[in-house]
């Protein structure tokens, strides 16, 4: 079977999965809201801070709210040990971490964008005319921390405190997306907005990298 | 006795650079004696990403090979640089304290140099959380990875967009302004850092072989 139908299946499982419980995007959900509205309390939400502030905070909840949400991609593949299992069942095993990474990618994605309009409200900032640019950089951005997050925690999984240590690892490796998603969607929020093509092409590149990265070695992490 | 004349060799080494930097190389215009600690701060930084480099060529060549010998060279580069990054990030405020009036600016190079340093103790870290030696190697080898394939974008991202604060007066462009015989003592400065640097990678291999050797002898002696 190609690389494209085995990712499509698995991604068929990993969305079936989620999808009958619901616990990852709720928690998520839950725990982006927490941080919003605790940021709140750290300056005036209602003033121009806000633009200033708004896009960087933003991604920070988004960040470590991943670097929670990534934990159980491989972990919840130990308990049967289903991982032998998905491993024998596919000729590439680049299919197991595409599949994982689409799946994240969407689970981020859609989180993002639910909490989008609560965003709004809160700090008091229009995003309707921008919507379709700052989707763009939210795909962008979260596919970048799906890649690198998947990635890791095959890592995490095969350690002791894997819980602590996933994001360790990964969120200094994720200065570059933080860095360059929060100048993009800065720039879209400003009062006369804009789009900051640099960083986008620049997160664009980041998820290249590190997809050839993950093609490169990917197979290695999986190793029994 | 190999060991002895090696030792002594960096120890020349190292007098004749802080020699070189103390009396020979000129005093700046600008910045009057304070200046000197540049052929520490510089030369440390060059080694530190000397060893970092040297980690990640062992890293590929251990997912490669599967040699220890390529694990054991990887960890001992690693925490040589980190020993050296520590050093510039020390040597850092130090310097700028008196000349830029602040102990510490967000400029491109401190910044990742900081970023760099946390990605190298996580590995070092995550060595730490994997008890099976052979899924240790591999596992944090990945990782270095990864970690040395952010650097650049790390450093990237930073330049771009998180240097329009303070400008650093001197060396606000790597090298800009720097007298001949300056340069002269710096590359020498480095030449000693790197013969330093060797003599650290040596003694830390040799240990880690050590621990392999004593690991393994411990693990026959459980089965027999």
């Amino acid at each position: 079977m190609s690389l494209f139908a085995n990712t499509t299946i698995l991604l068929g499982k990993e969305l079936r999965t989620e999808f009958r419980s619901r616990e990852l995007l709720t928690t998520t959900i839950v725990f982006i809201l927490i941080v919003l509205v605790l940021f709140s309390f750290t300056f005036d939400p209602l003033s121009e801070e806000a633009r200033r502030f708004g896009s960087g905070l933003l991604w920070l909840a988004f960040l470590f709210a991943a670097s929670l949400m990534l934990q159980p991609c491989f972990l919840r593949e130990q308990t049967n040990d289903t991982l032998s299992a998905l491993r024998l069942s596919v000729s590439d095993p680049f299919a197991i971490f595409l599949a994982k990474l689409a799946a994240n990618t969407l689970f981020l994605l859609l989180t993002e964008l639910l909490l989008l309009p609560v965003f709004a409200m809160m700090y008091n900032v229009p995003v309707l005319p921008v919507l379709h640019w700052l989707v763009l950089v939210f795909f962008l951005g979260s596919l970048g921390i799906s890649v690198v997050g998947t990635a890791l925690s095959a890592i995490s999984a095969q350690a002791r405190m894997r819980e602590l240590l996933l994001p360790l690892l990964l969120l200094p490796l994720l200065t570059p997306i933080l860095v360059a998603s929060t100048e993009v969607t800065g720039a879209l929020l400003d009062r006369a907005p804009y789009v900051q093509w640099k960083g986008t092409g620049f997160l664009a590149v980041f998820d290249l990298v590190f997809l050839t990265t993950l093609w490169l070695f990917g197979e290695y992490l999986l190793e029994e | 006795m190999k060991n002895v004349l090696f030792v002594a060799v960096v120890v020349l080494l190292l007098g004749a650079g802080a020699y070189a930097a103390f009396f020979i190389a000129p005093t700046d215009a600008k910045q009057g004696l304070i200046y000197r600690i540049l052929f520490l701060h510089v030369a440390s930084a060059w080694t530190g990403l000397t060893a970092f480099f040297i980690s990640f060529i062992a890293n590929v060549l251990y997912v490669w090979r599967r040699q220890p010998q390529w694990d054991w060279l990887g960890v001992s580069a690693a925490e040589t640089g980190l020993v050296f990054t520590t050093v510039v990030l020390v040597t850092g405020p130090i310097w700028a304290h008196p000349v830029w009036g602040i102990w510490w600016t967000w400029d491109a190079r401190l910044t990742s140099t900081f970023v760099l340093w946390l990605l190298y103790v996580s590995y070092l870290l995550l060595r730490t959380l994997i008890e099976e030696p052979d899924r240790r190697a591999l596992l944090s080898a990945l990782f270095g990875i990864f970690a040395f394939v952010d650097v650049p974008l790390v450093f990237g991202s930073i330049r771009w967009w998180r240097t329009q604060h303070p400008q650093p007066i001197i060396m606000g462009e790597p090298g800009s302004g720097l007298d001949p015989l300056m340069y002269k003592v710096l590359f020498f400065m480095w030449f000693a850092m790197l013969a330093l640097m060797t003599l650290l990678l040596r003694q830390r291999y040799l240990l880690e072989a050590m621990r392999g050797d004593v690991e393994t002898m411990r693990r026959q002696w459980e089965v027999a």
